[in-house]
């Protein structure tokens, strides 16, 4: 049986935290002048390393070990936040290897991947952790050679004293540097003298994804592990009866248990788990509400027309702007229920041993994970690991711990090693969906077309606030007002790649771009108005920075030629989420009576950018998810149930639908901001507004194509 | 349950599974090789994609029983040293993000590129188009697939 092939974090305890505070010493059996023969394992280097901060350990033979905390999902933090550790010890990046850190809540803080908040974080402390290390280092070589610190020179980690023509590699001095406590503040580099940060480093894990070894939750396998599917209730739903006979009778079925509202099927293997999940007959009886899209439609009607919001922000008198006003715009924007549906299904590895518990698996939140476990199981925390494995995505899935807590709790009740996995059907019908909302925009606009009132009502279905009342336009409108209503829903509902924006961005740049044309004003230059207005005279709190905004807005109109050929038809949208500004302008096509998006440029102000290649794959990955959620996302429920069960009905974007994807960055010189989810919220209002443009067409409900109330526009998305 | 060989990655592995299990749950639970993916088990995403004799072929709808006279290859065999000019191409273009969906890609691109050699951009998107990528990674795929094209 396969098994993940990677120290695990208490194995590195044993062979290198046999010191507090890390300072273990290694022996120098190797040098790195001489020709090295043989490739050593991570576990080799880390049996000889010396752990410098919970970052970085170096061995004598010059190989160091960067640990990296946060669990990756493909957003590339795996790679990038080595690389600024690298990056302030100046290290020779050939001689990194990276491990993924186990949960350790002592040594880090904000272990988890969401929010995109990892690198703005960490950066000073990635950055901290390596220069405190060659603080260190370097004042080694300094004591050892009789030298001064400042004629010590230090370059892709090889410490050189010119005067006396004396170097060598980092190895040789872990030793005198673990006598040494590492100061707390230390001089960081300039930007421009960056050797590894800016650069297309690759992916540190490629050779073992493209050669197919095991590193994702679903590839944990353990001898003697049981395996468990589980049949969830509908929402709304309790267990009435349990007939299990028919799934007991398959080979391969050892138990069917019963546990909270649902069903476990336990095997040792996969196959017979899901043919028996199939003849599985429980029957349900409602407990609570059990809803239909239908009755969504008519609850959003009902908040809208008629519940009172929370009011979020009130600036000026909207009352008095809209009485006066020459000109009121009204629109009303609604999106469905979004699965996550990452590639890697859910699934984890549990095995609760008495008062302890052994929990591997993809998490985006293992402090979650173990306090999970922790309730349920009665136990104190410290007695519970977590290994986080690699995750085929997560898209705000994994923030929560609802598999994990099912691991646990059959791994007690069968008392041994448990794996669950979910099918396909399991995670589109398992809850924790982006909520559906519906917003409604009124503007009010002055003789001259300006924007002097602003209302907007977020309904949403377990959405929490659906508005994000501090965004632009805030700050740049006399007179506005933000409110919210919630309907509780049992449909189960969570964060979903830049939650909120991922459609209220598409809702209000879409309104703004309605708005721009009844005010007769190109929608690019309706922005940047209101952008002066933020800038001279603010209303309110302005929680963006201005300049930055007209950064992305200017570039992007610059690099997508806006507006100078009459035969392409555009549409511009530019949102601040996550602490990242992204404009974007996508370009459609007529062909034959047929609207074709061929192109979206994007411009990106996130600071720094750590890895150009990872910065590409965020900016034009969330583009496309914004896109192909945008065209064909859609989740409708019957009964409880939601009717697309698998990727058949439930439809994904695909190579042959991905137009070209155009990115371009502004040097703002700021630090580094995530980039996860911002490049993903303004693609829907691009798209739209560009639509519009092509067809007069105004589409105020996502999804685009996969609508019958939009079939008759024959929308297609295809490369130029 | 029933006993039968089959020929993967060049070697002989005799199994012992119900006979309608598919070639993916015979890889992944018994034999190890757990590079080929399961995502939608209904042959719609391609995360499961082996060879069948050089073809493609959906690992998660095919019964291994079905398969005992032909040769199979896994990501895990596609090459000893993982340097197939698409794992090659993969490498040079960087193309993961989470990386779950590439070996179904990478053995897709690896079969079309069998049949033919010098697939245009059009023909390339056709080949490439079951499979599915979550993370957005096309273009990447797209540049790799016409890389690892001039690289055999």
């Amino acid at each position: 049986m396969a098994t993940l092939n990677k120290p695990s974090r208490r194995d590195f305890l044993k062979i290198a935290g046999t010191t507090a505070g890390g300072l273990f010493i290694g022996f120098n059996w190797t040098s790195c002048d001489s020709p090295k023969v043989e490739v050593l394992s991570t576990e080799a280097i880390l049996a000889q390393a010396q752990r410098f901060n919970g970052y970085l350990s170096i061995a004598p033979t010059g190989d160091i070990v960067i640990f990296s905390p946060n669990p990756e999902l493909g957003q590339n933090i795996k790679t990038s936040f080595p690389m600024v550790v690298a990056e302030e010890l100046d290290a020779d990046w050939t001689k990194v290897r990276v491990v993924q850190a186990n949960l350790d809540t002592e040594v880090y803080d904000r272990q988890l991947t969401g929010g995109s908040g990892a690198m703005p974080h960490s950066w000073e402390r990635l950055r901290k952790a390596g220069a405190t290390a060659k603080f260190v280092l370097v004042a080694s070589a300094a004591k050892l050679w009789n030298v001064p610190v400042e004629e010590i020179t230090v370059e892709n980690g090889i410490i050189t004293h010119q005067a006396s023509k004396k170097s060598g590699h980092f190895g040789e001095f872990v030793a005198e540097a673990a006598t040494m406590t590492a100061p707390e503040e230390v001089q960081l580099k300039e930007p421009k003298d960056f050797k590894i940060i800016g650069t297309a480093v690759k992916n540190v894990d490629n050779d073992a994804i493209f050669t197919g070894k095991p590193l994702f939750g679903l590839d944990f396998y353990r001898e003697g592990m049981l395996q468990a599917m589980v049949q969830r209730p509908p929402f709304g739903m309790k267990i009435k009866s349990v007939d299990d006979s028919a799934a007991r009778a398959i080979a391969g079925v050892k138990d069917v248990l019963v546990f909270e509202n649902s069903v476990a099927i336990v095997g040792s293997s996969t196959w017979p788990l899901m043919k028996a999940k199939k003849v599985l007959n429980v029957s349900y009886e409602p407990d609570g509400s059990v809803e239909s899209t239908e009755d969504h439609n008519r609850i959003f009607q009902d908040m809208i027309a008629n519940q009172k919001g929370e009011v979020r922000r009130e600036d000026g008198n909207v009352n008095s702007a809209f009485k006066n006003a020459a000109k009121v715009v009204v629109a009303e924007y609604q999106c469905p229920f979004l699965s996550h549906s990452p590639m890697e299904p859910m699934n984890f590895f549990a095995h609760v041993k008495g008062d302890k518990a052994e929990l591997i698996g993809p998490t985006q939140t293992p402090d979650r994970a173990r306090q999970t476990a922790a309730g349920i199981l009665g136990i104190p925390p410290e007695n519970i690991t977590v290994e986080i494995t690699r995750l085929g995505g997560g898209f705000g899935r994994r923030l929560a711990a609802d598999y994990v807590a099912e691991a646990v709790q059959i791994s007690k009740l069968t008392n041994a090693p448990v794996k669950v996995t979910w099918d396909r059907q399991d995670d589109l019908s398992g809850g924790l969906y982006r909520p559906a909302v519906r917003y409604r925009f009124e503007a009010a606009l002055d003789g001259d077309g300006n924007m002097i009132g602003y209302k907007l009502k977020g309904a949403g279905i377990n959405s929490g606030n659906s508005t994000r009342q501090d965004n632009f336009p805030s700050g740049a409108v006399p007179n506005l007002k933000i409110e919210s209503v919630e309907y509780t829903s049992p449909i189960t509902t969570n964060a979903w790649r830049a939650p909120i924006t991922n459609f209220l961005a598409y809702a209000e740049q879409s309104f703004l771009d309605e708005v721009a044309l009844e005010a007769g004003k190109d929608p690019v230059q309706f922005r940047l108005e209101l952008l002066d207005q933020a800038k001279n005279s603010p209303t309110g709190e302005i929680k963006y920075d201005v300049d930055r905004m007209i950064g992305v807005i200017k570039t992007v109109a610059e690099k997508s030629n806006w507006g100078k050929n009459p035969s392409t038809k555009q549409g511009f949208s530019v949102y601040f989420s996550h602490r990242t500004y992204v404009a974007q302008v996508a370009d459609i096509v007529q062909e034959g009576g047929t609207p074709v998006l061929k192109k979206i440029t994007a411009a990106t102000d996130c600071g720094i950018v750590v890895n150009p290649t990872g910065a590409n794959h965020q900016v034009r990955g969330g583009i496309v998810d914004g896109m192909g959620h945008a065209m064909y996302g859609n989740l409708t429920f019957k009964d409880g149930l939601p009717t697309q069960k698998n990727f058949d009905t439930y439809k994904l974007i695909r190579m042959k639908e991905v137009p070209e994807v155009d990115v371009h960055y502004v040097d703002s010189g700021f630090d580094p901001t995530g980039l996860g989810e911002p490049a993903l919220p303004p693609t829907g209002g691009a798209i739209a507004n560009a639509i519009f443009a092509a067809t007069g067409r105004r589409l105020r409900s996502q999804p685009f194509i996969e609508q019958e109330e939009f079939s008759d526009l024959n929308l297609v998305i295809r490369r130029a | 349950m029933a006993k039968f060989n089959l020929k993967i990655n060049g070697q002989k592995r005799e199994v012992d599974v119900e006979e309608d299990t598919p070639l993916l749950w015979v890889l992944r639970d018994q034999l190890g090789l757990v590079g080929t993916k399961y995502s939608c088990g209904i042959a719609q995403c391609g995360a499961c994609t082996v060879h069948k004799n050089g073809e493609a072929i959906f690992s998660c709808i095919t019964p291994a029983s079905s398969l005992t006279e032909d040769d199979i290859t896994t990501i895990e065999g596609l090459s000893e040293e993982g340097d197939h000019p698409v794992q090659k191409a993969w490498q040079e273009v960087d193309v993961a993000q989470c990386g779950y969906c590439q070996a179904g890609q990478i053995m897709n691109a690896a079969a079309l590129l069998n049949k033919n050699s010098a697939p245009s951009m059009d023909e390339i998107d056709d080949a490439m188009n079951r499979n599915i990528c979550r993370c957005g990674t096309y273009h990447k795929i797209r540049e790799a697939v016409a890389m690892a094209a001039k690289l055999k």
